[in-house]
């Protein structure tokens, strides 16, 4: 019978049948950060469990550290508390802990399929809801909360009722100008932030498959800002020529078998899906949401909308707050608003081709005198590929901030915020109410996107100064 | 986790969509506070005003609805972050329970670990419940039933609910799910002996 990955990959991963639509799933790899993963560490420390598999465990310091130039854990103040408390049980459990400063620190889910601790047909668990990030690589990769987290730790596995299947495929191919923050971000807009939920997406089609692995990290990404835990990309030579060589990869005969066992899980021909959608790339432009859920979203070409036109009550209500948060009037175009911040970074958009487009946009320009521009590499290893392609020089020359690897002002978790009232564009996910801050207001975009309203001081069709 | 059989109170209407974790317990508040001091800091964008007031017009700031045990939500409660943290700050605020017409998947999950009962009930029902406490100046009872799977609204009408039996039995018992998977042991160890030798990549890349 034909099957969908997503089949192929939860099958053989069910320990046992639970009864009444239940499985206890088998986990292969779990990320731990210094919020969720230290407070997990300690609190199974004092329910008097082991943890069941620490060297199938990694973790990283990102969302409670400064990204400052020449940070310590201790420059965030708030943070250091979760960091130490991370390096110790780590230490004292023998997981994996990538520190600052270290090659393969990084944003969680950044440092997981960079060090090749994230392959093809696996199954992932982190205390983060950005987790189906790593469905980018063509695992089933899942985001859960702290006690569902010490659960894994205890005993590698979860119990879970099996989700439908929902795919989007993209046929055709992105126009100029328009990247994977845009794909999943028009789909967003057009099916709503709840279209995923109870679901498990495999994104599919032509302009998927001419992705980069950066770019399929991206699109999955944002899984959750549709509502569902995971997303995922099935994996292709691309994935495999990425992968290959990475650090926790399988090498030799392991990496052979394991090839051979990736090559059966791309989704069969006339498998059935729960829900299967379709989008013609060659529609999207790029996007800038314009509210306080991703769902408020526009081609960068509209105009902010009128709560009026809200389908029901509940959505006339948001919109309303929402305009009122973000200080919109319904009517105006979107572009040409003005922002006070741009920020490039979080586990949406920091790899090293999100800062190659957004330098491709920087170079030969500056910053507009009342912006101030971040960006943060999504860890060392991307920090120190982009220094030495000499991106950080270009950005710093173009005005912007090189910053130290971590969460930053995608969370405000860390000591560093969007000051209340002011605007930001940002290549992070989420542009919830006080996202970037008490009072901050988030427009979400594309690095080329953030990197064009820098320049010009305005949400900016990114096309027109493409063609500039 | 602590049991949940049933809660009676005034059902606090709150009929926006799409409320996130975010809004529900600010991260820094995770970062700097303890689970059992979240309770204060439950929408505190929407309890406070700017100047750190408490905002008159926000649905728990109003005297009718400062103790409810039962929250009205719009669609996709519960969306956006993973925070247990989320749950923790509404159980303290002495919620017990939200009636939404869905929510979001991770919240919901974290809800059943808890004792907090998410129900998802029709948006014309939840509207409904809304209007009849609303008619009575928020001194309208709705009662929580979960061995009978029902809700009773202010006006006495009865309205089904469905729930996993899984879930259910969790809740009314409050059993540990960590100690039920470790009676499985058994099977998990089974299960990861054949799986080293079919993917023994899987586990000798991280050795």
């Amino acid at each position: 019978m034909a099957r969908t990955l997503f089949d192929k990959i939860w099958d053989p991963h069910v320990v046992a049948d639970l009864g009444g639509g239940w499985s206890l799933l088998h986990i292969d790899r779990v990320l731990l950060h210094d919020l969720s993963g230290a407070r997990a560490l300690n609190e199974i420390k004092e329910a008097g469990y082991p943890l069941a598999h620490p060297e199938l465990v990694f973790a990283t310091p990102d969302h409670a550290v400064s990204s400052a130039p020449g940070r310590t854990s201790e420059t965030f103040a708030g943070g250091a508390r979760l960091v130490a408390g991370l390096r110790q049980r780590a230490a004292e459990t023998g997981v994996r802990l990538f520190d600052l400063g270290e090659d393969g620190q990084g944003i969680v889910h950044v440092m997981g399929p960079e060090l090749g601790v994230v392959l093809p047909g696996t199954t992932l668990v982190c205390g983060d809801s950005h987790t189906c990030t790593n469905g980018g690589m063509g695992a089933y990769a899942f985001g859960i909360g702290a006690s569902e987290l010490k659960h894994v730790l205890a005993t590698q596995c979860l119990p879970q009722r099996k989700p439908k299947r929902l795919r989007i495929r993209y046929e055709g191919t992105l126009p100029q100008g328009v990247s994977p923050k845009d794909m999943i971000l028009h789909a967003i807009g057009r099916f709503g932030a709840a279209a995923g939920t109870g679901h498990a997406v495999e994104y599919a089609g032509a302009a998927v498959r001419a992705l980069s692995v950066e770019g399929r990290l991206t699109l999955c990404n944002l899984s959750i800002e549709m509502g569902a835990r995971a997303g995922m990309v099935a994996a292709d030579d691309t994935t495999f020529e990425w992968l290959a060589g990475r650090r926790f990869a399988p090498k030799g005969a392991a990496w052979d078998a394991a090839l051979a066992h990736w090559r059966g899980l791309p989704t069969d021909a006339g498998a059935s899906f729960d829900r299967d959608l379709l989008i013609d790339a060659a529609d999207i432009a790029p996007q800038i949401t314009w509210g306080t859920s991703p769902e408020h979203v526009l081609p960068v070409g509209g105009v902010i909308p009128d709560p009026s036109d809200a389908p029901d009550a509940a959505r006339r209500a948001a919109w309303t707050a929402a305009l009122d948060y973000m200080d919109l009037r319904p009517g105006a175009p979107i572009a040409g608003t003005k922002v006070d911040w741009v920020f490039i970074g979080s586990c949406t958009n920091s790899r090293i081709e999100d800062l190659r487009a957004a330098a491709g946009i920087l170079r030969g320009r500056h910053v507009a005198p009342h912006v101030t521009a971040w960006v943060v590499p999504g860890s060392e290893r991307v920090k120190r590929d982009a220094e030495a392609e000499g991106l950080d020089a270009l950005f710093r020359a173009s005005g912007f901030e090189w910053r130290e690897p971590g969460c930053a002002l995608c969370v405000a978790a860390n000591g560093e915020a969007v000051p209340p009232g002011a605007r930001c564009v940002s290549t992070s996910n989420r542009n919830f109410v006080g996202r970037q801050g008490p009072g901050a207001r988030t427009h979400l975009a594309s690095p080329a996107m953030a990197a064009a309203a820098a320049v010009t001081g305005a949400i900016t069709d990114v096309r027109r100064m493409e063609a500039a | 986790m602590e049991k949940f059989e049933g809660v009676t109170g005034p059902a606090a209407p709150l009929l926006r969509a799409n409320i996130d974790t975010d809004l529900i317990i600010r991260i820094e508040r995770l970062v700097g506070t303890g689970r059992s001091g979240l309770g204060g800091f439950a929408f505190e964008q929407l309890r406070k005003l700017p100047d750190g007031s408490d905002n008159p017009d926000f649905v728990l700031n109003k005297p009718a609805y400062r103790d409810s045990p039962i929250l009205l939500a719009g669609p996709n409660f519960g969306c956006g972050s993973s925070r247990e943290g989320a749950v923790w700050a509404l159980m303290g605020a002495g919620i017990r329970c939200v009636i939404a017409p869905s929510f979001g998947d991770i919240f919901f999950a974290n809800c059943f670990q808890n004792g907090l009962l998410p129900i998802a009930l029709p948006e014309e029902e939840v509207r409904r419940i809304a209007e009849e406490t609303e008619g009575s100046q928020g001194a309208g009872r709705t009662t929580i039933d979960l061995k009978r799977q029902v809700v009773t609204t202010p006006e006495g009408r009865e309205l089904p609910f469905a729930i996993d039996t899984r879930r259910r039995d969790a809740l009314l018992q409050g059993l540990d799910d960590i100690a039920l998977t470790m009676t499985r042991q058994g099977d998990i160890a089974a299960w990861q002996a054949r799986d080293r030798a079919a993917r023994a990549w899987a586990w000798d890349s991280v050795q």
